[in-house]
């Protein structure tokens, strides 16, 4: 696979991760139904060791464990997985259809104009909100005295 | 192509598990495994079926089955793929296996550590053949068993003198399994 | 010693029936819904997703409902909920450097790129109880918003390691060690201990760092910085090969920086201790950095004399499920131990008596 092409997948499935299974559902509503999958793991919730760095930039420790769930389908020939935090199944029912879907170029378009660039978009509009209120909090500071 | 693994992996695992505690708890004993399971060849639904079971992220697996066992391993059982049968925790050999003193007998604080073999055979049956005695085994337990490596009474003979260290064997012709604990003594029959 | 006893079963059960009683409290009182403490104690989910070391907002709001608040309690749930997971693996080591924060503040630079962000603080608050919240009302007004956004900052640390006068931090490859996984010996490498403190009681590890304050092994601690806000969590799956980004979490970070005087082979610098927790705790990731920086004496040559400073003593006893268990275990039967002594007791009673009878009779 090319480094674009793992690029573009990584993008999607980074949006889809931060996504709710009702949210991709609902985007998916507004679009011709996908053609039929075979589950190749049903949706599992396990558990990922996040890692941390001593320092910030040191050495690798183990942090602590977060919840993660899992999926993989088959769709034609194509394999579409998702791992995704939390224990929505749906989210990663729907990830992993959704990521062997986009592989299909017959598919991406749609599936990108209709789903993924919207959830994106919701996505940075909640992350640039979020900003701008801690970018408020940033302190003016007014020298009584300039010393030094 | 890859293939599907457990239609249910909580149920069937927990089936498979079953198969194999039943089969420590008593050597030599014959019990099925991996029914309805279709690996991809070499891998026989006994072997399978226990390392979809046992293995995971934290056990790294080494074989000799090839490239499509290998990426069906790796994607349902989740298991890193060990470079040297002594990394591995667990061992499949679907050829002849890797002799028991190359693989990891734990150590004396962590005996259970020690790596479980598993060797895909032709046919295992129970009543003639090997002479099983040891926890377990109320008297003797025969056990006969078709296509196993030269010399492995005598390295199991020196497997079993490590004992609380060493290997645990399990013994897999299609979906039969059978186990040799590192407890168990055998003698040829 | 432990004696298998029968019987119980109903004062059992009518206990738990109890229990159940008292978690929901007076019926006429609308019940506490799991989503209302995953929003609205949000620090007290955080404070048990990082002791239950599990990140989980849903299940550790679950779990301070069923141990009614008690936060230990529900710590212990979680940890025992995760034992039924599967691990699928780690992830890749967090970039705290490209972190959304929410919060960002130095006590050593006023004036350092990206600013003091105070974030949603309690910091200059003034502690009076507010009666406004007992009387349910509308939600409080929208926090403002800037024009523009804060951006992700490099961390106030690399300022000073760029300068020559923070130590680097060694960057060890291979694999950490993992507690869950391999048990604590000693002496144990920095990343078991940071794995020990950031799930450690965080009381403990208060009070350790405090101690470290007033002269118990002290280093004089500066803020380099605290910074809270959201990580992405990257994951390699082994059927894919390249990593991806499976979600993001809120963490809280602290650098502590502190004086060191040097060695034969380092100059004098500054070193840092450091802090790392899920969700928002402040006290606790310093408390972990004052510690951290403590437990670091032996290897960087100053003298092992204060609690805070022995490894076996803080990392020992830093877990609250560990010492519960043990603490709590003291409330099992112990008929026969108890028997035993008592047996003793009186046996060097009666001798005691008759050495004294016979004195008399002399």
């Amino acid at each position: 696979m090319d480094t674009a092409h793992t690029e573009q997948r990584r993008h999607w499935m980074a949006v889809l991760a931060r996504a709710s299974g009702e949210d991709i559902a609902g985007r998916l509503a507004t679009l011709p139904p996908l053609p039929p999958h075979t589950p190749l793991r049903p949706a599992e919730t396990g558990l990922v060791m996040v890692r941390g760095r001593a320092g910030g930039d040191g050495a690798a420790f183990n942090l602590g464990e977060m919840t993660v769930t899992r999926c993989a389908v088959r769709l034609g020939e194509r394999v579409g997985h998702a791992y995704v935090a939390g224990r929505d199944k749906r989210q990663a029912e729907l990830a992993a259809l959704l990521d062997a879907a986009l592989q299909d170029p017959a598919w991406h378009d749609a599936l990108m104009g209709g789903v993924v660039v919207p959830l994106a978009a919701g996505q940075a509009a909640r992350r640039d909100a979020e900003a701008r209120r801690a970018a408020a909090t940033k302190v003016e500071f007014l020298a009584m005295q300039t010393t030094r | 192509m890859l293939t599907p693994g457990f239609a249910d992996p909580v149920l069937h695992a927990q089936a498979a598990f079953r198969a194999v505690l039943d089969a420590m708890s008593r050597p030599g004993r014959v019990q099925l495994a991996g029914p309805g399971l279709a690996p991809p060849a070499p891998l026989m639904r006994a072997s399978a079926a226990v390392l979809l079971s046992l293995a995971d992220a934290a056990t790294p697996v080494w074989h000799d089955a090839g490239a499509d066992a290998d990426a069906w391993l790796r994607f349902h059982a989740g298991a890193p793929v060990a470079t040297t049968p002594r990394d591995a925790a667990f061992v499949l050999a679907t050829g002849a296996p890797p002799t028991l003193a190359a693989l990891d007998a734990g150590t004396e604080e962590e005996p259970e550590r020690g790596a479980t073999l598993l060797i895909q055979v032709e046919a295992i049956e129970e009543g003639t053949g090997l002479r099983l005695t040891g926890p377990g085994i109320e008297h003797e337990h025969r056990l006969l068993v078709r296509g196993l490596p030269d010399g492995f009474v005598a390295a199991w003979a020196a497997n079993r003198a490590l004992f609380p260290r060493g290997v645990d064997v399990i013994l897999c012709a299609w979906d039969r399994l059978a186990a040799l604990p590192r407890t168990v003594a055998i003698a040829e029959g | 010693m432990y004696v298998a006893v029968k019987g119980g079963e109903r004062a059992i059960s009518a206990a738990h029936a109890w229990l159940d009683e008292t978690r929901r409290g007076d019926p006429a009182v609308p019940e506490l819904t799991v989503a209302q403490i995953e929003q609205q104690m949000g620090l007290a989910v955080d404070r048990v997703m990082a002791e239950g070391s599990c990140h989980d907002r849903f299940l550790a709001a679950l779990a301070i409902k069923q141990a009614k608040g008690d936060l230990i309690e529900a710590a212990f749930l979680l940890r025992a909920y995760r034992t039924t997971l599967p691990r699928f693996g780690a992830s890749e080591p967090l970039d705290t450097g490209a972190m959304r924060l929410r919060r960002r503040i130095s006590a050593t630079y006023k004036d350092l790129p990206g600013g003091q962000v105070l974030g949603p603080t309690f910091d200059y608050t003034h502690r009076l109880l507010d009666f406004a919240l007992a009387a349910e009302g509308a939600p409080p007004p929208a926090a403002p918003e800037a024009a523009a956004p804060v951006a992700p900052t490099p961390r106030v640390t690399e300022l000073l390691a760029r300068e020559g006068l923070m130590q680097r931090e060694a960057a060890e490859p291979g694999e950490p060690g993992d507690l869950t996984r391999q048990p604590l010996t000693f002496p144990a490498p920095r990343d078991v201990r940071l794995q020990n403190l950031a799930r450690g009681d965080e009381g403990f590890v208060l009070a350790l760092g405090y101690s470290t304050q007033r002269g118990y092994g002290g280093n004089h601690p500066f803020v380099g910085e605290i910074r809270v806000g959201h990580v992405t969590v990257e994951f390699t799956p082994p059927e894919l090969g390249f990593p991806i980004e499976i979600g993001e979490i809120g963490i809280t970070e602290c650098q502590m920086v502190n004086q060191f005087k040097g060695s034969r082979t380092e100059p004098p610098q500054f070193t840092r201790g450091y802090g790392l927790v899920f969700g928002h705790g402040e006290r606790r990731a310093m408390s972990m950095a004052l510690v951290d920086r403590a437990l670091r004496s032996a290897e960087l040559g100053e003298d092992v004399t204060a609690p805070a400073q022995d490894q076996e003593f803080v990392l020992y006893h830093s877990d609250n499920i560990e010492a519960t268990g043990f603490v709590e275990h003291l409330k099992l039967p112990h008929y026969v131990d108890f028997q035993s002594e008592l047996e003793n007791l009186r046996t060097i009673r009666a001798a005691l008596a008759r050495d004294s009878m016979a004195e008399a009779a002399e």
